[in-house]
C-alpha cells in the first residue's frame, strides 16, 4: 500500500492544476487517472476559451471561480510556457430586440466582477470582425476573453507537478474508497493507496466518487457537445471568440479561432443517458453548422479537418461542488466542474490546495519550482533557432508531421518527459503531430515506429488511446529469424 | 546562400521527370529536395502493376517505374537530397529546407519546380458520425503499412470510396489474408479505373455498393463495425431504413486526393479553387514568375504516365526561363471550364504562344455518354471532339494546335465545355 | 453456359454475355468494339493476371516487392501468393532478379521490383 498525504482522483485540467498547486507544499501527493493518459475526458474536448465570466449567475461558484481563474491565467501560462491569447470574446445579437439582453448580460458580468465590458454597435462590430454575417447587429465585448490550448495546459500542469514530486498513475480507475484510521483507503487499477486527504476531480464520474463516501449525493447529467475544426487557412477570419446571444432556440453556437490557428465551431448541447458516449451524430453536426452559419454565413465545409464531441459534467445542482464533503472529513470535491471549468481550474486548484494544506498543517515546499518549459516547437522557431536546435539534436531536422511541422525530436521528448506520452493520441496532444489537415495520414506510420522504439514495445502493441485501441493487427511475416 | 538554376521540390514521379528533362534540355545546375528517405514518392508503395504503358510500352510496378527515372538521375549525376523538408519558398525563390545531414539550408533558385504531390482526404473531412476509434485509415496510409513495413492494419476490412487506391487496397488486403467486405461509393459511379474495378473487386467477389455511404462508426476503442446506408442519388442524403451493419475492424478511406500546396501559398502562388493546384499558363508557370508546377500538386492525375509528361514540360520550360528564353507572348487569355468541366489546366494561355501545341487537361464532372467536348472563343467554336464516354475517373487531354491558337489570338476568353 | 464479363478496355466498361460450352466460346454479345471482343475471348478461355506481392527479407522488417514476370492463370493466384509468402530472400537483390522460377508450375517467374542492399 502506498502511503500518501493527498490523493487526487482524476487527471483532467482540474486534477492537474490541483496537483501543481499541492506541489507547492511539503505534502506527499499522487494523482490517479483511469484512462491511459491524462487529459482524456472533458479537458480534451471543449471550447478552449478562457471565459470572461459574464455568463454565470451572480453568487454561484461558477461566477466566483471563473472570474478568479481568469485573473490567474496570465501568470500560470507564462510560468508553464503555455500559449495564451487574449483575443476578446463577443456575444452577438442578431436582431435589435437582443440589444437589451446584451445590456443585461453586461450588468450580470459587472456583478460578477468582470472588468471592461461594453456593448458595441453594428459598425464597431464589423470593424472588429469584417467576416461576421450581415445579420449581426450588436455585441457584448468582453475584453478579458481569451483562448488557450486545453491539452497543453493540462499536460503542462501535470509535468510541472511531477517535476515537483507529485506521482502520476495512469490506467488507474478507482474501484473503492473506505475510511481508514485518520486516512482514506483507495483501491485502484494501480494498487491500494492510503491518503490523509482525497480530492475528487473525477469530472464526468465525480458523482460516483463522491457518492462512494458521502451521503450528500450528487448526480452528473452528462451533456454532449459536438464540434467542427476548420483548416488553419482561416486563422484570420475571426479574431474574437464569437458567441451568440442565447435565445429560445438555444444557447447558440460559438465560432472561434483556436490558439493553434484553426477555427472551432460548436458545441451543441444534448443530454445523454450514457456518460461516455463521445460519438458524433449526423443531427448534432448538422445543427452546429446550421447555427454556426448565423455567425459565419458561408462556412467552408470542404476545409473541415475534423469533428469531435465532448461531454460536459453537468451537475444536478447546477453549479460546481467545491470543498470538503459535509459528512466526509478530509474528502474534498471539485465535482460537477463543467464550463467554465477550464477557466476556473487554477482558482479551484489553488483553493483546494490551500484548504488541504491548512488542514494538514503543511508547510510551503521551499524547493518548489513553478517554471516549466514546453517542448521547443520547431514550427515556431526562427531559422537561426532552428539551425541551433538541429546542431544540438539532429532529430530536429526530421519533420514527421508535415501539416503541423512537428519533428522527431519533439515527439521523442513528448514520450520521455515526466507523465510522458504513451499513445498516438498522447503524442498528438503534446506536440500537435497528426492534428493538422491530413489528420495523421502521413505521420501515423512513423509515430507508431517512434513509440515502439521509445517504449520498447512491438508496433502491434501501440494504441491510439490505450485499452484495445490498437492500430495494427499483425506482421505479414513471422519473425524470429534475426529480423529486427 | 547556395544558388541553383532549377530547384525541384519533391522527388516523386513529377520531380524526377522534371529533373531528367531539365538536364536533357541542357541545364547543369539542378537540385531535387525530397522529404522522404528515398526518391520515388508515392510510387515506392505502389507495388502493383499497371504503370508505364504509355511511357515505356510495358507494364511496370510503381517501384520499377520510379527506378527508370532514378537511374537517369543517377546517370546524369543530378544532385538530390533526401530526408530534406522544404519549410519555405519566397516569391524571390529563396528556398529554406532542413535535413538531418545538412541542417538548415537556404538556396537562391533561378527557377523552382513545385512537385510535392497530393494528400488523401481524411475521415475528419467527411464528418462521418460515430466513435473516434482506431482502425480507420486512408487507403494510402494502410498501403504504406502493408507494402513498405510489412504490417497489416486489420483483418476484416470495409472500404469507403472507390478511388483507385481504395480498389488497389481491396485487392492487396485480400492477397495478404484479410477479408474485404465491400467497397462503398457515394456516387452512382466509381471514380476508379474500370480495370481496377474488375481486377481488384470483381475478381475476388468484393461487392461495389454504389449510391451508398457509411453513416455510423461503431467501436469505442478499436473499430467494431460500420453502418452503411443507401443514399438518394440527387441529394446524397442517406435513405432511412436502408441501413445495414457490417462487422469489421478496419475502415479504409479512398475519398479523394488534395494537391499539397501549402508551400506554394507561402510563395504567393495563386491557387485555383477548381483544382486545388496552382493556376498556371501553357508553360506550367504559376502566377509567380519562375515558379512552375507539375504533377499531382498541380492537379490530381489519373495515370502516372501523364504526370511524367507534364513534368517533362515543366523541366524544359523552367530551363527556358533560366536562360531568359521564356518570353510571354501576347495577351493573356483565361481558360474557363464550362458545363461538365472540373478544373481545366492551364488556366491561362498566351495569345502568341507560338509554334508549339498546348495541352489542355481536365476531369469531366460526371459520366457523359456520346458527348462532345468543345473549345470556343466568345461563342465561336474553335475545336471539338466526340467521345463515346467521359468519366470523372479518366482525365481528358486535348492537344490544341498552333492554328487553333492563332485563331484564338484576339479572344478575351476560351471556354472548354462538355455537350452531352 | 452463360457467362457475364465486364470489358476493361476503356471506361465504357461494356457488359458482355457469352455462351460457353466445354471451354469453347459459342457466342459473345454486348461488346462495342474489337478490344472488347478480344478481351472476352481471352477472359473466357484462360483468364490471366499479373500478380504482385511481398517477400520476406532476412534481417529486415521491410519486405521486398515482387511480381510475376508474365500474367499467370487467374485460378493460380492464391497458390502463387502462398508460394511467394513462404519464400525468403537474403540481400542484395536487384530489380528483375528471379526470386522464384516457374512459380506454381507456370511459365512465369517471380521477380524483384525493387533493389535491396
Amino acid at each position: 500500500m502506498v502511503m500518501l498525504d493527498v490523493l487526487i482522483i482524476g487527471g483532467g485540467v482540474v486534477g492537474c492544476t490541483t496537483a501543481r498547486m499541492l506541489a507547492g507544499y511539503q505534502l506527499k501527493t499522487a494523482l490517479l487517472e483511469k484512462a491511459s493518459d491524462i487529459c482524456e475526458g472533458q479537458s480534451k474536448a471543449n471550447t478552449a476559451i478562457v471565459h470572461g465570466g459574464y455568463d454565470a449567475k451572480p453568487g454561484t461558484m461558477k461566477a466566483k471561480y471563473n472570474v478568479m481563474g481568469n485573473g490567474m491565467f496570465q501568470k500560470m501560462c507564462s510560468e508553464l510556457d503555455v500559449p495564451l491569447k487574449w483575443n476578446t470574446s463577443l456575444v452577438v445579437a442578431f436582431s435589435e430586440d437582443g440589444i437589451p439582453k446584451l445590456e443585461e448580460l453586461k450588468h450580470q458580468g459587472e456583478r460578477n466582477g468582470v472588468p471592461n465590458l461594453s456593448v458595441i454597435g453594428r459598425e464597431e462590430l464589423r470593424k472588429r470582425e469584417p467576416n461576421i454575417s450581415p445579420a449581426a447587429c450588436a455585441a457584448l465585448l468582453v475584453e478579458t476573453g481569451g483562448i488557450v490550448c486545453p491539452y497543453e495546459l493540462t499536460v503542462a500542469n501535470a509535468e510541472n507537478a511531477a517535476e515537483n514530486g507529485v506521482r502520476f498513475y495512469r490506467n488507474a480507475p478507482v474501484t473503492g474508497i473506505q475510511k481508514g484510521e485518520d486516512c482514506w483507503i483507495v483501491q485502484s487499477g494501480a494498487g491500494t493507496f492510503s491518503a490523509k486527504a482525497v480530492v475528487n476531480c473525477a469530472g464526468l464520474y465525480s458523482d460516483e466518487i463522491n457518492n462512494m463516501v458521502s451521503e450528500d449525493k450528487i448526480r452528473i447529467l452528462p451533456r454532449r457537445g459536438e464540434y467542427y475544426i476548420l483548416d488553419k487557412k482561416y486563422a484570420d477570419v475571426f479574431h474574437a471568440s464569437v458567441f451568440q446571444l442565447p435565445t429560445k432556440m438555444g444557447k447558440g453556437i460559438l465560432v472561434t479561432p483556436t490558439v493553434d490557428g484553426t477555427i472551432l465551431i460548436g458545441p451543441t448541447a444534448e443530454d445523454l443517458d450514457v456518460r461516455d458516449d463521445t460519438r458524433t451524430t449526423s443531427e448534432g453536426l448538422a445543427k452546429a453548422i446550421r447555427f454556426g452559419s448565423l455567425t459565419w454565413e458561408h462556412i467552408p465545409m470542404r476545409d473541415v479537418i475534423t469533428t469531435f464531441s465532448g461531454i460536459r459534467a453537468h451537475c444536478d445542482r447546477d453549479d460546481f461542488v467545491l470543498g470538503e464533503a459535509p459528512d466526509a472529513p478530509m474528502f474534498f470535491n471539485a465535482a460537477g466542474v463543467e464550463s467554465p471549468g477550464l477557466t476556473s481550474s487554477p482558482a479551484i486548484g489553488r483553493y483546494l490546495a490551500e484548504l488541504i494544506a491548512e488542514k494538514l498543517h503543511a508547510k510551503g515546499n521551499p524547493n518548489y519550482n513553478p517554471i516549466r518549459k514546453g517542448i521547443p516547437k520547431f514550427r515556431e522557431m526562427t531559422n537561426e533557432e532552428r539551425a541551433r536546435a538541429i546542431a544540438s539534436n539532429p532529430d530536429y531536422a526530421k519533420v514527421v508531421c508535415r501539416c503541423e511541422t512537428v519533428t522527431e525530436a519533439e515527439i521523442r521528448e513528448a514520450i520521455r518527459r515526466p507523465v510522458g506520452a504513451r499513445t498516438v493520441d498522447g503524442i498528438k496532444r503534446r506536440t500537435r503531430a497528426g492534428m493538422g489537415r491530413c489528420q495523421a495520414g502521413f505521420c501515423t506510420p512513423r509515430t507508431v515506429e517512434i513509440l515502439s522504439e521509445e517504449l520498447h514495445i512491438s508496433p502491434l502493441e501501440v494504441t491510439k488511446f490505450g485499452g484495445n485501441s490498437k492500430l495494427l493487427s499483425g506482421n505479414l511475416f513471422e519473425k524470429g529469424d534475426g529480423a529486427e | 546562400m547556395r544558388t541553383v538554376d532549377i530547384l525541384i521540390v519533391g522527388g516523386g514521379p513529377a520531380g524526377l521527370a522534371a529533373a531528367v528533362s531539365a538536364y536533357e534540355s541542357g541545364c547543369r545546375s539542378i537540385l531535387i529536395l525530397e522529404r522522404e528517405e528515398a526518391l520515388g514518392g508515392i510510387l515506392k508503395q505502389c507495388i502493383h502493376n499497371g504503370f508505364g504503358l504509355h511511357t515505356f510500352h510495358e507494364e511496370l510496378t510503381g517501384p520499377e517505374y520510379a527506378q527508370k527515372y532514378i537511374d537517369k538521375v543517377v546517370e546524369y549525376q543530378i544532385p538530390y537530397q533526401c530526408c530534406t523538408m522544404v519549410l519555405d519558398i519566397t516569391e524571390e525563390r529563396v528556398v529554406t529546407a532542413v535535413s538531418n545531414v545538412n541542417g538548415l539550408q537556404q538556396f537562391q533558385a533561378k527557377s523552382v519546380i513545385l512537385a510535392m504531390g497530393c494528400r488523401e482526404r481524411p475521415r475528419g473531412a467527411l464528418a462521418i458520425p460515430g466513435w473516434r476509434c482506431s482502425g480507420i485509415y486512408t487507403a494510402g496510409t494502410a498501403q504504406k503499412f502493408v507494402n513498405l513495413e510489412g504490417i497489416m492494419p486489420g483483418k476484416k476490412v470495409m472500404i469507403l470510396g472507390s478511388g483507385d487506391i481504395g480498389l488497389i487496397m481491396a485487392r492487396r488486403m485480400t492477397f495478404m489474408g484479410a477479408k474485404v467486405l465491400a467497397c462503398v461509393e457515394l456516387l452512382p459511379y466509381s471514380s476508379g479505373l474500370k480495370r481496377n474495378i474488375v481486377q481488384c473487386l470483381d475478381d475476388y467477389g468484393i461487392p461495389l455498393l454504389l449510391n451508398h455511404t457509411v453513416v455510423d462508426i461503431s467501436g469505442r476503442e478499436r473499430l467494431e463495425g460500420v453502418t452503411v446506408a443507401e443514399v438518394d442519388p440527387e441529394t446524397k442524403q442517406p435513405i432511412p431504413g436502408t441501413e445495414t451493419y457490417y462487422e469489421c475492424d478496419t475502415l479504409l478511406l479512398s475519398v479523394g486526393l488534395i494537391p499539397e500546396n501549402e508551400l506554394s501559398k507561402l510563395a504567393g502562388v495563386k491557387i485555383s479553387s477548381a483544382t486545388g493546384g496552382a493556376e498556371v499558363d501553357e508553360n506550367l508557370e504559376t502566377s509567380v514568375p519562375g515558379i512552375f508546377s507539375c504533377g499531382n500538386v498541380l492537379h490530381v492525375h489519373d495515370l502516372v504516365d501523364f504526370v511524367s509528361q507534364e513534368a517533362e514540360k515543366a523541366g524544359k520550360k523552367a530551363f527556358q526561363f533560366v536562360q531568359g528564353q521564356l518570353a510571354e507572348n501576347g495577351a493573356r487569355i483565361p481558360v474557363t471550364g464550362g458545363f461538365g468541366v472540373a478544373g481545366a489546366v492551364p488556366q491561362v494561355l498566351h495569345a502568341g504562344s507560338g509554334g508549339s501545341p498546348v495541352t489542355l487537361m481536365f476531369r469531366p464532372k460526371g459520366v457523359y455518354r456520346n458527348a462532345k467536348i468543345s473549345v470556343s472563343a466568345e461563342g465561336t467554336e474553335l475545336y471539338s471532339r466526340k467521345y463515346r464516354i467521359l468519366t470523372p475517373g479518366e482525365m481528358v487531354s486535348l492537344e490544341l494546335g498552333p492554328d487553333l491558337l492563332s485563331r484564338a489570338a484576339g479572344a478575351k476568353e476560351l471556354t472548354v465545355k462538355v455537350e452531352a | 453456359m452463360r457467362k457475364e464479363i465486364t470489358c476493361i478496355g476503356c471506361p465504357m466498361g461494356c457488359r458482355m454475355t457469352a455462351e460457353v460450352e466445354d471451354g469453347k466460346i459459342l457466342s459473345v454479345e454486348g461488346y462495342s468494339c474489337n478490344v472488347g471482343k478480344k478481351y472476352a475471348q481471352e477472359e473466357l478461355t484462360v483468364p490471366k493476371r499479373m500478380v504482385t506481392s511481398l517477400v520476406h527479407v532476412r534481417g529486415s522488417s521491410r519486405p521486398l516487392p515482387v511480381r510475376t514476370s508474365a500474367p499467370i492463370e487467374k485460378s493460380k493466384i492464391f497458390d502463387c501468393l502462398r508460394e511467394i509468402r513462404a519464400c525468403e530472400i537474403t540481400p542484395p537483390v536487384k530489380i528483375g532478379d528471379v526470386i522464384i522460377s516457374r512459380v506454381c508450375g507456370t511459365q512465369a517467374d517471380i521477380v524483384a521490383t525493387r533493389e535491396v542492399f
